[in-house]
């Protein structure tokens, strides 16, 4: 596999808990620097192919590939330090609710980095004007923010190490319509501005108008298999039953 | 009913019960194995770096500073209250001048450990519990391992860590308090004479007896933090999960005090 062309690979990947198959002989790529939202009904397994994105699963037959590493092949302490390259916007931010937005968006750089104090206090800033969030909120807590607050920060925490993908779980799910466009508006201003970097963006979602609107490729999931995997276009106009019946919910 | 019935129904009714207790069995079993490796998995990560010292003086602060007041007021009343029972059983028996080692041993080897053991798996295990289950289940968990941080490490370990420290010296001020407690009921309010009460106590009681107190509150320690934040990580689903999860690490905290009290007796019998 092309490592610069393809961020990650699916090899015959099938993924079973007990008796229960949750991934199905899965076959597909992800195209590096661009934005690939993984799409399916509640159950289908995209949360299953996150975790092994991420090396929190291995599959149980086949291969995941991500950045040109076997995942399944590093060790606990390699694999951690994988994760390193990738950041991740929860469904709800998953922000530590005893440190304030400041604390929260310097964690990477405290843990990761030898970053001086000064140095972690211009990346936070220029972390934060990035996303959008406005200076009072610098140190205020989790619980003092807004729904959409809460996803700037928690995006602002996720790019503060400049990763080389970056994950989206549902991160439109629940969210009104102003904050939903605003979620997707930070998506897609955040890939363009690491376009140079290609840094790679998966949006596993349901949310179908949403994502249709920033993504490059859809890929939709449907018992375990990609059943189409399309430029964003293309897959509007597909005919395959399952997503007709999807996109015409 | 005739007879195949009956026989059915005993058959059936015998199933089912020996399925219920297979089914424990195997919740026990399966819990036991998650239980060890949670141990593993935490005694590895304690000795890798980094060391999170900050982690580590934060939990001191809450473990030791904090319970610093009940754990005077439990040990006041208690050594008070054991001062008062001893002379009145010994008061007949013309024993009541030994009051002050009864008291003092009693104190060191077993009730200052267990008493603050109890205290700290109330306040502090069920806080444990509590707060990473929290964490659980609004998926900062996740988010550390995400990030490439052991959650075992980051919050299980500076807790074990302060709570192995604490809770040595939260019983010696325990003990301390608690002989504060008692001369203060035999000699301030029994009028027991102060010099014989205050020379019986050394003549009494040696340094094993107080060695063996600090070794059982430093084992309580890892007891009472280990089971606390292992209840805290197997918190599934949302607030009642989490309610749960504290009830079990308190009750759990405090039942495990008491077994292990009985057995390190007995091994530090042995041994001291």
């Amino acid at each position: 596999m092309s490592h610069d062309e393809f961020a990650m690979e699916f090899i015959d990947m099938t993924k079973t808990f007990g008796e229960h198959t949750v991934l199905n002989h899965l076959n597909f790529k992800i195209h590096r620097g661009k934005i690939t939202t993984i799409l399916g009904f509640s159950g289908a397994g995209k949360s299953t192919l996150l975790k092994h994105i991420l090396g929190l699963l291995f599959p149980t037959h086949g291969k995941a590939i991500v950045l040109g590493e076997d995942l399944s092949h590093l060790r606990e302490l390699e694999l951690r330090e994988f994760r390193k390259k990738f950041g991740m916007l929860f469904q709800y931010a998953a922000l530590f609710d005893s440190m304030t937005t400041f604390e929260n968006i310097a964690f990477p750089l405290r843990e990761f980095t030898k970053m001086s104090e000064a140095e972690i206090k211009q990346k936070v800033e220029d972390l934060m004007e990035s996303v959008g969030l406005a200076e009072h909120a610098t140190y205020r807590l989790p619980s003092e923010l807004s729904g959409g607050m809460r996803k700037r920060v928690g995006l602002a925490r996720a790019l503060a190490l400049e990763p080389e993908i970056m994950l989206y779980d549902e991160p439109t799910t629940g969210l009104d319509p102003i904050t939903t466009k605003m979620v997707n508006d930070l998506i897609k201003s955040t890939s363009e501005r690491n376009k140079a970097k290609k840094m790679t963006s998966v949006i596993i979602s349901h949310d179908i108008d949403a994502t249709l609107k920033i993504s490059d490729y859809v890929a939709f999931l449907e018992k375990g298999q990609v059943v189409e995997h399309l430029p964003t276009e293309e897959f509007r106009k597909s005919q395959n039953p399952i997503i007709r019946r999807f996109l015409e919910l | 009913m005739t007879m195949s019935d009956k026989t059915r129904t005993l058959k059936s009714v015998t199933e089912k019960n020996l399925g219920i207790l297979g089914h424990n069995v195997l919740n026990t079993i399966n819990g036991l194995g998650k239980f060890t490796n949670y141990l593993t998995s935490v005694c590895y990560w304690a000795f890798k770096p980094p060391y999170r010292w900050h982690l580590f003086t934060q939990q001191m602060y809450f473990i030791a500073n904090k319970s610093l007041f009940i754990i005077c007021l439990v040990s006041v009343f208690s050594g008070a209250v054991f001062a008062y029972q001893t002379y009145l059983g010994f008061q007949g028996l013309g024993f009541d001048s030994f009051i002050g080692p009864v008291v003092a041993i009693s104190l060191a080897k077993e009730l200052a450990p267990v008493l603050s053991g109890l205290v700290i798996a109330g306040r502090c295990g069920a806080a444990m519990a509590a707060n990473i289950g929290t964490m659980k289940v609004t998926e900062q968990v996740d988010a550390l391992e995400v990030m490439g941080i052991n959650s075992h490490q980051y919050l299980a370990v500076p807790r074990i860590a302060a709570a192995i420290i604490s809770m040595p010296i939260l019983s010696s001020i325990f003990l301390l308090v608690g002989n504060v407690g008692s001369w203060l009921i035999g000699v301030k309010v029994l009028r027991i004479d102060e010099m014989t009460y205050l020379q019986k106590i050394p003549e009494f009681m040696g340094m094993d007896d107080i060695f063996e107190g600090l070794i059982k509150a430093t084992v309580f320690g890892f007891l009472i933090a280990v089971i606390g934040t292992f209840h805290g990580f197997e918190v599934k689903g949302g607030a009642e999960g989490v309610g749960r999860g504290t009830n079990l690490a308190v009750v759990w905290g405090m039942v495990i005090v008491l077994i292990v009290d009985f057995f390190l007796t007995s091994f530090l019998a042995v041994i001291l």
